[in-house]
C-alpha cells in the first residue's frame, strides 16, 4: 500500500487548552435511530424479501427436504452479539440458510443472523442486489465488529471460508483450517460470545465430485464445481440439492469478558484451535450416530 | 467561538457563499474574508472579497494583514463532471498546497483550519467495509483522478497538522451531497425521469443535506474539534429505495459489463456519470457518522429525508421556474455599500445580517407567492388544474408558514444580537476619549485647513478616531466631510 494511501490524521489533542471535542466516549449510543418507514435496515436488509423466501425456499428444504433436526438451541443468546461459528460446505451452501431458519423456528425469542458471505458476491449482477437482501454481509472485521459490538446482533461466520466450499466429496466432514483465528479476534473485540454450530447432512446434499480450473477461470466464478446436477442443469442447478437428513448441533458457548484479549496472539490461536477441535469432535460424533444420510 | 477572524477559500463556489453567509450573521466574528479566482455568486453583507489567482499563491500575505486566526477550505473540487482534470487537480492539490503554505509557520496567526473533503476518500471497491470509520485506510489506492487529488489533499494537511501543533485541524468528509440548490452529478442524474442503475446491482448511498453540510463546516469554525470527520446523514439507503423515494423508477440500463463503452454512448447523449460516481453505482459506500455526532454535531436531516427534500424540490421546481435574476457581483457597487459615507443604513455592524429575515427566507416567501398566484390563475382558467393548483397552494401555504416562523426566529435573534451590539458599542465609547492615543498631536489646537492637509497621510482607523473625536468636540462640518471623503477613497484602494 502506498504511503499516499494511508489515512493522513491521527487524532490528536490540541496543544491549546479550551474546549476539545475530540470524542472518547463509546460511540455506541450515537447509532443511527430507527427509521419506522423504511422497508430496508441500513446494510440493505429487506424485512419484505427475507420472509418471502423464508416463508417458501427456506420453509421448503427445513421442513420437507432436509427435514432438519436441531439440538442445544439454547445455547444461542437471547439478548447481545454473539458469533456463531459452523463448518461448511457445498457449490451453492444450504447450511447457512438452514441455521438461520433453526433460529427462526426453534429459538424462544427468534433474532435474525447475519450471515457473512464472500466479499465476491458484491461484485456479482444479481447476488449483489439479492444477498445483501437476504441479511448477507460481507465477511469483513470491521462489519463484523459494528454488529456484534456495536449492533448487538447475531452473526454466522465459516471460518474455512473458500477452502471449505471447495472441498470434495471425499473430504467430507474433515474441517480445514480455520483462517488466521480473526473470527476469535473479533469475538474477543466485541467481547461477544462464540457459539460452535455443527452441521451435518450438508455435505451429502450438495455433494462436490471435482472443481474443474480452466472452467473457474473462464466463467470468472469464485469456483467451478461439478455436482450431481451442475453444470449440466445450468445455475439452478446449483440449487439442485439431494434430499439428505440434516442435524444441527448448537455447543456450549465461549465466554470473553475481559478487555484486549485479542492482542494475545497465542490466547487466539488457543481459543480458534479449541474450537475447531470441539466442532470436528462433535461432527465426527454425529456422523457415528447416523445411521443413515436419507433418514438419519 | 474561538475565531474571530476567519478567512473563507473558494467564496464563489456555493459551499464558500454559503459559509461565508452563514459566517456573517455571527456578531462575535469580527471579519470574514472571503478569496476566490472568481467572483462571488451570493450576495454578501459584510465579507470582503479579495480576488486571488488559482494557484493562491499571495494567500500568506492576506492571512498576515488580515491577522486571520482561521481558514476554512471550501474550494475541494469533489465531482469531476464540474471541470477538467487538469484545472481540478491544480486546485485541489496545488491549490490546497499553496493554502496551507500560508497558514503555516510558527508566527503564522492561524490557529484553526477546517477542510471540507470528501468520502470519495475512501473510493468504492468490492471488498470494503459496509461502513468506513475514519480510523480506516482506503483498500486500494486511488483509481479515479479525483480521487486522487482527494487522497493527496488529505496527506498535504496531514503533513500540515504534523509540523503546525499550534493550529487545529479538521477534516470533513462529506458523503453525496443533495439539496435544492447545490448542482451535483448524483443532483443531475436524479432529475432524469428514470433512476439508472446497472443491471444486478443495488448500491448502498448516504446523503447529506446542503443545509447540514453548511452547518458542519460553521460547526468546525464554531468549535475545536481536530481529526478526521465524516459527515452523513444518519441511514444507508439503498439505490433502488431512493428511487422509490423520489417517485422514480429506477432503470437497470447500464449492463454490468463494458460499463464503461455504455458510459461513452451516454455522454454522447448528453448524461454525464463521472467515474467516481460510476464505482459508486455499482458498489456503493456507507460510513460511520458518529464521531462527528459525539463532537456535538446534529444533524437536521436522516439520509431518508433528504431525499425526500429533494424530491419535494424536484416536483415543485417546475412551478417556481424562473422567479428571479441571479445575482451578479459588481465590485463598485458592493464597494459602495461597504465603504461610502451617503450608506445610511444604521445597523450596527455585528447585527447587519440578521437584522432582516434571511434573504432566503424573504425570497422563497415571494416566489412562493408568485407560485400561489399563478396557481389560482390556473384555478379560474381550467378545471383539470383546480386540484394540482390547490395542492400548490397548500404547499405555498405551508412553506410561507415556515417562511415566517423562521423570519421571526430570525428577527429575534437580530433583535438579540442589536441588544448585545448596543451594549458592547456602549461600552466601547465610554472609556474612548480618554484612553485612546490620539491619531493626530495637539488635534485641538490646529485649525481645519491644517487639518484636512493632514489627513491624507492618516491610516483608516486612525482617520476613524479622528471623526469621532471631531463630533464630540469641535464639530466642524467641513472637516467631517473631508474625513468621510478620504476615508470612502480610503475603502476602495483597500
Amino acid at each position: 500500500m502506498p504511503e499516499s494511501s494511508r489515512t493522513p490524521l491521527s487524532i490528536r489533542e490540541p496543544e491549546t487548552p479550551g474546549e476539545s471535542l475530540v470524542p472518547t466516549e463509546d460511540l455506541k449510543r450515537h447509532l443511527p435511530g430507527v427509521e419506522p418507514e423504511r422497508r430496508l435496515t441500513d446494510w440493505g436488509r429487506s424485512e419484505r424479501i427475507e420472509g418471502a423466501f423464508d416463508a417458501t425456499v427456506a420453509e421448503f428444504f427445513y421442513r420437507y427436504w432436509f427435514r432438519a433436526e436441531i439440538e442445544g438451541i439454547e445455547n444461542v443468546p437471547s439478548t447481545g452479539g454473539a458469533l456463531l461459528v459452523s463448518n461448511h460446505s457445498g457449490a451453492l451452501p444450504p447450511d447457512a440458510a438452514m441455521i438461520a431458519k433453526a433460529i427462526r423456528e426453534e429459538h424462544p425469542h427468534p433474532r435474525p443472523l447475519n450471515i457473512t458471505v464472500e466479499h465476491f458476491f458484491k461484485g456479482y449482477p444479481g447476488f449483489s442486489v439479492l444477498l445483501p437482501k437476504l441479511g448477507c454481509v460481507a465477511a469483513n472485521p470491521a462489519n463484523v465488529q459494528r454488529l456484534l459490538y456495536d449492533e448487538e446482533q447475531l452473526v454466522l461466520v465459516f471460518p474455512e471460508g473458500r477452502k471449505g466450499t471447495e472441498k470434495l466429496y471425499k473430504d467430507r466432514y474433515r474441517l480445514r483450517r480455520f483462517g488466521r483465528g480473526g473470527f476469535v479476534e473479533a469475538a474477543m473485540r466485541a467481547r461477544a460470545p462464540i457459539v460452535p454450530v455443527c452441521v451435518v447432512g450438508a455435505e451429502e446434499a450438495a455433494p462436490v465430485f471435482a472443481q474443474v480450473g480452466l472452467l473457474k477461470r473462464l466463467t470468472g466464478l469464485l469456483y467451478f464445481p461439478i455436482t450431481p446436477t451442475f453444470p449440466h442443469m445450468g445455475l439452478l442447478g446449483m440449487l439442485g440439492y439431494l434430499p439428505a437428513k440434516f442435524k444441527l448441533r448448537f455447543l456450549e458457548p465461549v465466554h470473553f469478558d475481559e478487555q484486549g484479549l485479542e492482542r494475545d496472539k497465542a490466547l487466539v490461536q488457543t481459543v480458534a484451535h479449541d474450537v475447531r477441535s470441539r466442532i470436528q469432535e462433535n461432527l465426527w460424533d454425529m456422523v457415528a450416530k447416523r445411521k443413515s444420510v436419507w433418514f438419519g | 467561538m474561538d475565531s474571530r477572524r476567519i478567512l473563507v477559500t473558494g467564496v464563489s463556489t456555493y459551499w464558500g457563499g454559503r459559509l461565508a453567509r452563514a459566517l456573517e450573521a455571527f456578531p462575535e466574528v469580527e471579519a470574514v474574508i472571503g478569496v476566490d479566482n472568481e467572483e462571488p455568486q451570493v450576495e454578501l453583507e459584510r465579507t470582503e472579497y479579495v480576488k486571488v489567482g488559482a494557484q493562491h499563491a499571495l494567500l500568506r500575505r492576506v492571512v498576515e494583514a488580515a491577522e486571520i486566526d482561521t481558514v476554512v477550505d471550501t474550494r475541494l473540487v469533489v465531482d469531476s463532471s464540474t471541470t477538467t482534470t487538469a484545472k481540478a487537480h491544480e486546485n485541489n492539490v496545488i491549490g490546497t498546497m499553496n493554502i496551507l503554505a500560508a497558514c503555516s509557520g510558527p508566527n503564522s496567526p492561524v490557529r484553526k483550519v477546517v477542510f471540507k473533503s470528501s468520502t470519495h476518500f475512501y473510493g468504492c471497491e468490492q471488498d470494503d467495509p459496509a461502513f468506513f470509520d475514519e480510523t480506516m485506510r482506503r483498500p486500494h489506492p486511488p483509481r479515479t483522478p479525483i480521487e486522487r487529488d482527494i487522497v493527496e489533499a488529505e496527506a498535504s494537511l496531514g503533513e500540515f497538522a504534523e509540523r503546525n501543533p499550534q493550529a487545529a485541524v479538521t477534516i470533513l468528509r462529506f458523503a453525496n451531497v443533495l439539496g435544492p440548490d447545490v448542482r451535483t452529478s448524483h443532483v443531475d442524474l436524479f432529475s432524469l425521469p428514470v433512476v439508472p442503475m446497472i443491471l444486478g446491482f443495488d448500491p448502498r448511498y448516504q446523503f447529506v443535506h446542503e443545509d447540514d453540510v453548511v452547518h458542519a463546516l460553521e460547526h468546525g469554525v464554531k468549535h475545536r474539534a481536530p481529526g478526521v470527520f465524516n459527515v452523513a446523514g444518519d441511514g444507508v439507503l439503498a439505490l433502488s429505495e431512493v428511487a422509490g423515494l423520489l417517485g422514480k423508477r429506477y432503470a437497470p440500463v447500464l449492463p454490468p459489463w463494458g460499463t464503461g463503452l455504455a458510459l461513452g454512448t451516454l455522454r454522447r447523449l448528453g448524461l454525464r456519470i463521472p467515474p467516481e460516481a460510476m464505482n459508486q453505482l455499482r458498489f456503493g459506500r456507507g460510513v460511520d457518522n458518529r464521531r462527528f455526532k459525539a463532537a456535538g454535531f446534529h444533524y437536521q436531516h436522516t439520509s431518508r429525508e433528504t431525499v425526500q427534500r429533494f424530491g419535494e424540490h424536484l416536483r415543485l421546481h417546475p412551478v417556481m421556474r424562473g422567479g428571479q435574476e441571479p445575482y451578479r457581483y459588481e465590485r463598485e457597487v458592493e464597494e459602495f455599500l461597504r465603504w461610502s459615507p451617503h450608506v445610511k443604513s444604521a445597523r450596527p455592524r455585528g447585527a447587519a445580517p440578521v437584522e432582516q429575515p434571511p434573504p432566503v427566507a424573504a425570497e422563497t416567501e415571494r416566489r412562493l407567492v408568485a407560485a400561489e398566484q399563478r396557481a389560482m390563475a390556473a384555478e379560474l382558467a381550467a378545471g383539470k388544474a383546480v386540484e394540482r393548483a390547490k395542492k400548490a397552494e397548500r404547499r405555498a401555504a405551508e412553506a410561507a408558514l415556515k417562511a415566517t416562523e423562521r423570519a421571526k426566529k430570525a428577527e429575534r435573534r437580530a433583535r438579540q444580537a442589536v441588544e448585545e451590539a448596543t451594549r458592547d458599542a456602549g461600552e466601547r465609547a465610554a472609556p474612548a476619549p480618554s484612553s485612546r492615543p490620539q491619531p493626530v498631536e495637539h488635534y485641538d489646537d490646529l485649525a481645519a485647513e491644517e487639518v484636512i492637509a493632514l489627513l491624507a497621510s492618516l491610516e483608516r482607523d486612525d482617520l476613524q478616531t479622528l471623526r469621532d473625536h471631531e463630533r464630540r468636540h469641535a464639530n466642524r462640518a467641513r472637516v467631517l466631510s473631508a474625513i468621510e471623503s478620504v476615508l470612502a477613497r480610503a475603502g476602495s484602494r483597500a
